[in-house]
């Protein structure tokens, strides 16, 4: 079984984000179970979600504390919370984030993946310039941490789930999933 | 055909294929996702209803009586506080002998301000004359609510579908959504026995005296005496067309255990995780997971535990000054049996605090290295520095 966490802040489509990754790994084949860490919601409060693929029925129904992946929405969260609580050794974090992150301390003995989502979706209209919606381009990302699925189901997804500016979401995740950089082990 | 679908949205997609005629609701978190869609569908045409928007979970209740009196299938949802708030006319429901269907989201109750799982809302109320059944995933939601109505309609009992918030309300999963020409098979049209007719108008809910009351409260047992073979049938038909049943109560690897799980709700799913996990190790752990809470179902009960000489009670709710409900359920089903089966009980995850497998492992070595049941509840997974 595979554990992804995510990260992100209310109104971020961070539950979004889980949810669209959900239904691509089942299109795949996968069993999924996706579901937030629910707090009272408010805009740009930090918020988690939670995702578990696996070949077999999933069972366990309570949160993720081990994650394998773990992916943040908002560099700015890195001061905010331990992103990193629990993740597995040798276990990927994904960082939107505008580039190498200089201090990779944080991030020892884990694999290291980033990707510029806010700039892509920025150039794309998606979201306001303070208020970026990076949530379909983090999953693009992601897709080549697992190469468990391929991208035009993700896309094909996208077309089916997001309302607003499909045509930018599905350039979005496309993008990220190319200019994802996979740093790998950090020592 | 399978899809990935939310737990609230199995409860309203169940609701449409049931063909249900009048829905109304309050809205509460976490039982909203469940209206809000149904309200779409009513307004879109999906389904042909008539969706009541009202002031209060009282007058939510009120409106399904109403429209179950004069005839038509009606559905409502609620949680925690707006099922509090209908426990007068729950009274109602089931005196007047409704089928309604409503289905209720465990949330805990206030204060403090909580709107996480914990079953003490429903078990509440549990003397009320509904029957309740307790889910443990998606699929299952969707198909006790297409059960609920069948059941309701044959007893002429209202049924609360009852499902845990967020880690079942708010959950994704793949859940297989039947088609409406088999849904129509297992669900003809409702068939009131009796109902509001002008052409033929007669009273209902008269004052009634001593000299008959307790007739029909007598017949209302009845009736909850005839649910779980009612149950039984209809599960075999659905089975039939679906190739999926739950039963009254579920047993897992409980033919050779030395210790027996006891559980209800999603808590059950995570438990079959941990007995398997701990089967591999050598342990000799089973569960039950209890879904029929009311009638409860004594004699499935007094099949099966007595196989195991403990068993432990995982009660997610509290009657203050007795312990776990379902703890005592088990005991008074058990004190009819002449077997030894001892009965320790465990209250854990109120208010959406988590049960993981290690609750389990924990709840299971304590009753495996405990010689004799305390008589009070065990309470799992506290906080040290927060013990009153």
């Amino acid at each position: 079984m595979h554990e992804i966490r995510f990260h992100g802040r209310g109104g971020q489509g961070t539950v979004v984000a889980s949810i669209i990754l959900a239904k691509t790994f089942f299109e795949t084949g996968y069993q999924v179970q996706t579901f937030p860490l629910f707090g009272v919601e408010r805009r740009g409060a930090p918020v988690e979600a939670y995702l578990r693929l696996a070949e077999e029925k999933i069972l366990v129904r309570s949160n993720i504390y081990e994650p394998d992946y773990v992916i943040v929405q908002d560099p700015k969260l890195i001061s905010l919370v331990d992103v990193t609580r629990g993740l597995k050794p040798g276990g990927w974090i994904l960082l939107n984030t505008p580039g190498p992150p200089t201090d990779q301390g944080p991030f020892e003995g884990f694999r290291l993946a980033w990707v510029n989502a806010t700039g892509i979706a920025v150039e794309l209209g998606l979201g306001t310039r303070t208020f970026p919606m990076v949530n379909t381009a983090m999953t693009g990302a992601f897709l080549r941490l697992t190469e468990m699925a391929p991208l035009d189901t993700l896309l094909e997804i996208i077309t089916r789930e997001i309302q607003a500016k499909p045509e930018q979401n599905r350039k979005a995740a496309a993008r990220a999933n190319k200019e994802v950089q996979l740093l790998g082990p950090v020592p | 055909m399978k899809q990935v679908l939310e737990g609230s949205h199995a409860v309203s997609e169940a609701v449409r294929l049931a063909r249900v005629q009048v829905v109304s609701a309050y809205p509460i978190t976490p039982q909203t996702h469940i209206v809000e869609a149904i309200s779409e569908f009513c307004s879109d045409g999906t389904m042909d209803a008539r969706f009541i928007c009202v002031e209060s979970e009282h007058s939510a209740m009120a409106a399904v009586i109403g429209a179950s009196n004069a005839g038509v299938r009606a559905f409502t949802a609620t949680s925690s506080h707006g099922l509090a708030l209908m426990h007068e006319l729950l009274h109602w429901a089931s005196g007047a002998r409704l089928p309604i269907v409503m289905a209720e989201v465990n949330r805990a109750l206030a204060p403090g301000w909580n709107i996480w799982t914990d079953q003490t809302d429903s078990l509440a109320q549990r003397d009320t004359g509904w029957i309740q059944l307790y889910c443990e995933d998606g699929q299952e939601v969707l198909d006790t609510t297409l059960e609920a109505f069948r059941l309701a309609e044959a007893v002429n009992l209202p049924v609360m579908v009852v499902l845990d918030a967020f880690f079942l309300s708010h959950t994704f999963e793949p859940v297989d959504v039947p088609d409406q020409d088999t849904v129509d098979r297992f669900l003809p049209p409702f068939d009131p026995r009796f109902r509001l007719d002008t052409k033929n108008p007669c009273a209902f809910g008269p004052i009634t005296g001593p000299d008959r009351y307790m007739e029909i409260r007598r017949d209302i047992q009845a009736a909850m005496d005839r649910a779980p073979e009612v149950l039984a049938a209809v599960e075999q038909e659905f089975f039939s067309l679906f190739g999926r049943r739950y039963g009254a109560v579920d047993a897992f690897l409980c033919d050779d255990a030395e210790v027996i799980l006891v559980v209800s709700g999603t808590a059950a799913a995570t438990c079959r995780q941990a007995v398997g996990d701990l089967r591999k190790t050598g342990e000799r752990v089973g569960m039950l997971k209890i879904r029929l809470f009311r009638p409860f179902p004594a004699t499935e009960i007094r099949a099966i535990l007595p196989k195991a000489p403990k068993v432990a009670v995982v009660d997610r709710n509290v009657s203050f000054g007795a312990g776990g409900i379902f703890a005592q359920e088990v005991k008074a089903a058990l004190a009819l049996h002449k077997g030894n089966t001892a009965v320790y009980s465990y209250i854990a995850g109120l208010g959406g605090r988590d049960i993981t497998t290690a609750t389990f492992q924990e709840i299971y070595l304590t009753t495996k290295d405990t010689p004799t049941p305390p008589a009070e509840s065990v309470w799992v997974g506290l906080a040290q520095e927060e013990r009153a």
